[in-house]
């Protein structure tokens, strides 16, 4: 998630005031209209709360789903301490995410239509099912931590016989609605520029989620680490850091072969300005940690790891802006620029979140068994 | 079976009786001149009343568009049309994720707020950018033309063409066929006719084709870019796509037409139903290989252990 970029935590008082500050905001939407806290318009129907809450934060929570399989599916047990702590990152995500759905659609009494009315066709109904359906999963596979804090063994016992099922799920639902963000934005073949409009842009999707997880996996037990005194074993971290430009690298040669074949390499360098914005998202969330992962001696530094994969999720954030609103044709006639409301509200709504997992980590074993420089 | 309306380009006098007779019949509010709107979205920097409203918004649903050419043909005006074109195929109902948007049996998109959560994708959707929103209300809903279905069924003109036929007759309903035989007639007869030079009509009914084809049509004596009606690239529709079932439960896609822009989504939700299942059953397989090796590999050093202490 975002705050990984501040240093954290800012200071639990200046949390509040910013969620305080989000809450009036939420309230003013909806006395006086969505027009009244945006800058939303006719010609920019979507805007920050979509590009950053929505597509920034599924993206961002993906460590959930991947660590998950490292460690179930394919029995990496070396990455056990950091399951629990992505679990919990990637469920903080997901509720932010709904939670800011709520503030951003026009109609939140009516968030849960989906269920009953459904349009097989569209993208958006499989990522709203999806999210809806993901997130209880993630909240079972979260619920053993609530379970051994309270000592109920049978509700305990329960959800650890239907474990493996519940990571298969969140992997099988997870690969498609990463995947489906992407194919909302098929629906704009003349809005979204050819630079990133492709028919496989829901497959891009998909691997940069892929990406990013053990990203945020490495930021967050960093950080988490450095505010609790817990330290985590440096081969995870290496670990994790090794995966990065294989996945990275898949994702570079998937994107440079399909502008090849669709015949568009040559706006890389002709189409101004969103050539810039391409090489932007290329260099810092892709070249540059191939190149610095690559190197042992980067993998083996803890300060090493942690920038590599800062750059990982910044290039990922400015891939989602530029496919969700930079390099999306405006309307003529019309400009959009956030509005400060849109990211007070946005801002409220992730302090919200640090203050529970603030509280969530003084309150229940989610990194306390895990503490120890892990040697299997 | 789908009802079609084709609007004469030089034959619009830019009267704007349409945009009246939309808003008197919708209950649709006067949009303040001076730019200061309750809307963020109104667009205008004009003062004076003829350019007002600037846009479509939630409260305006058609709007004539009127635009000055000045080249070597002499000056003239060229109006048109801004409204929602009723695809054949709409982006806007295929991206709808409760189908609040929907063809009836007219062939008019209609819009079910009962049903609208207020995602707006439908607006990022439409190839025309024509639904638009009410920012200003703290119970929002989508609004566009929705081509007066109450009078559709009733086998009645909607408003706007009841308006036009008081003054002009240049907008007209019928049958889709049967318009768009009246436009290649009228293209056919005006050539030689043009009031500057050269044909009255450029040769091509913009809607035919158009993203799988429309049912608002229209014909015009300059070309349509002029009037804001876009060029599409004109991909023809694969053969495939028109042969899914699915792809004409809302409209019926002629031969030849231009690819509606929901192709590449709609072939993206085709495949989720074989994805999801498939990679559940790869990851349980993969799960049962991994926990099989560690198996193995158990006994191996268990078989090794109790070799140690029978020895």
């Amino acid at each position: 998630m975002i705050q990984k970029k501040r240093s954290f935590p800012i200071g639990i008082s200046i949390l509040i005031a910013i969620a305080l500050l989000g809450l009036w905001l939420v309230i003013r939407r909806f006395i006086y209209g969505l027009g009244a806290v945006s800058n939303l318009s006719d010609g920019r129907p979507w805007g920050f709360w979509i590009s950053f809450d929505l597509y920034c934060g599924v993206a961002l929570a993906a460590g959930g789903f991947t660590m998950a399989a490292a460690v179930y599916i394919f029995n990496l047990k070396k990455y056990h301490p950091v399951v629990r702590p992505a679990i919990l990152t990637a469920f903080l995500g997901y509720t932010l995410v709904i939670l800011a759905l709520l503030v951003d659609i026009g109609a939140p009494w009516y968030i849960w239509h989906p269920l009953i009315y459904a349009n097989i066709h569209s993208p958006l109904f499989e990522v709203a099912i999806a999210v809806m359906t993901y997130t209880l999963v993630l909240a079972l596979e979260f619920s053993p931590a609530v379970f051994e804090r309270l000592n109920w063994h049978v509700p305990l016992k329960a959800i650890r016989s239907i474990q493996i099922p519940l990571v298969v799920a969140g992997i099988a639902i997870s690969t498609g609605h990463q995947s489906s963000l992407g194919s909302m934005l098929l629906m704009s073949p003349d809005s979204l520029h050819p630079l990133w409009y492709t028919p496989i842009l829901p497959i891009l999707f998909l691997i940069s989620a892929v990406a990013v997880g053990p990203a945020v996996v490495i930021l967050e037990s960093t950080l988490s680490g450095k505010i609790f005194g817990h330290k985590l074993g440096q081969d995870i971290l290496s670990g994790l850091g090794k995966a990065l430009p294989i996945i990275l690298g898949i994702y570079l040669l998937m994107k440079v072969a399909d502008l090849v074949v669709r015949g568009d390499i040559g706006l890389i360098f002709s189409a101004s300005p969103q050539n810039l914005l391409w090489w932007g998202e290329i260099i810092i969330g892709v070249i540059l940690p191939i190149i610095l992962l690559s190197m042992p001696k980067v993998r083996q530094s803890r300060n090493g790891v942690f920038s590599s994969a800062l750059l990982v999720v910044v290039g990922l954030i400015f891939n989602r802006f530029n496919t969700s609103m930079l390099a999306l044709a405006i309307r003529p006639g019309y400009a959009y620029t956030p509005s400060w409301m849109e990211v007070a509200i946005s801002a409220g709504l992730v302090s919200w979140a640090l203050l529970i997992i603030w509280l969530l980590y003084h309150v229940l074993p989610i990194a306390s068994h895990e503490n120890e420089e892990a040697t299997v | 079976m789908s009802k079609a309306v084709l609007f004469d380009g030089p034959g619009c006098i830019g009267c704007r009786a349409c945009e009246d007779a939309c808003k008197k019949k919708y209950n649709l509010p006067a949009i303040e001149i001076t730019g200061a709107t309750e809307l963020p979205a109104e667009p205008t920097t004009h003062k004076g009343t003829y350019t007002q409203p600037a846009e479509l918004s939630a409260y305006t649903w058609i709007k004539v568009r009127r635009t000055e050419i000045d080249d070597a043909k002499g000056f003239r005006t060229v109006h048109s049309l801004r409204k929602c074109m009723h695809c054949i195929h709409p982006a806007c109902v295929a991206a709808c994720p409760v189908g609040a948007l929907h063809k009836d049996d007219n062939g008019a998109t209609v819009y079910d707020d009962k049903k609208c959560i207020g995602c707006r994708y439908c607006m990022l959707a439409c190839p025309f950018g024509v639904p638009t929103y009410e920012w200003d209300k703290p119970v929002p809903f989508i609004r566009k033309c929705i081509f007066c279905p109450d009078l559709l069924a009733e086998e009645k003109p909607p408003a706007c063409v009841t308006a036009c036929s008081k003054r002009t007759k240049c907008i007209t309903i019928g049958e889709r066929e049967a318009q768009l035989a009246l436009g290649r007639k009228m293209i056919a007869e005006g050539k030689g006719k043009g009031e500057h030079g050269g044909d009255k009509y450029v040769d091509h009914i913009y809607g035919e084709k158009e993203v799988g084809g429309t049912n608002w049509l229209y014909l015009s004596e300059e070309p349509f870019e002029i009037s804001g009606l876009r060029t599409f690239d004109s991909k023809i529709l694969p053969a495939d796509f028109q042969e899914k079932s699915w792809a004409g439960s809302w409209g019926e896609l002629s031969q030849s037409t231009s690819e509606p822009v929901t192709v590449n989504a709609e072939r993206a939700m085709l495949a989720v139903p074989f994805a999801l299942p498939g990679v559940a059953i790869i990851m349980s397989g993969l799960y049962w290989v991994f926990k099989r090796k560690d198996k193995l590999i158990q006994e191996n050093v268990d078989r090794k252990n109790q070799g140690k202490v029978t020895k």
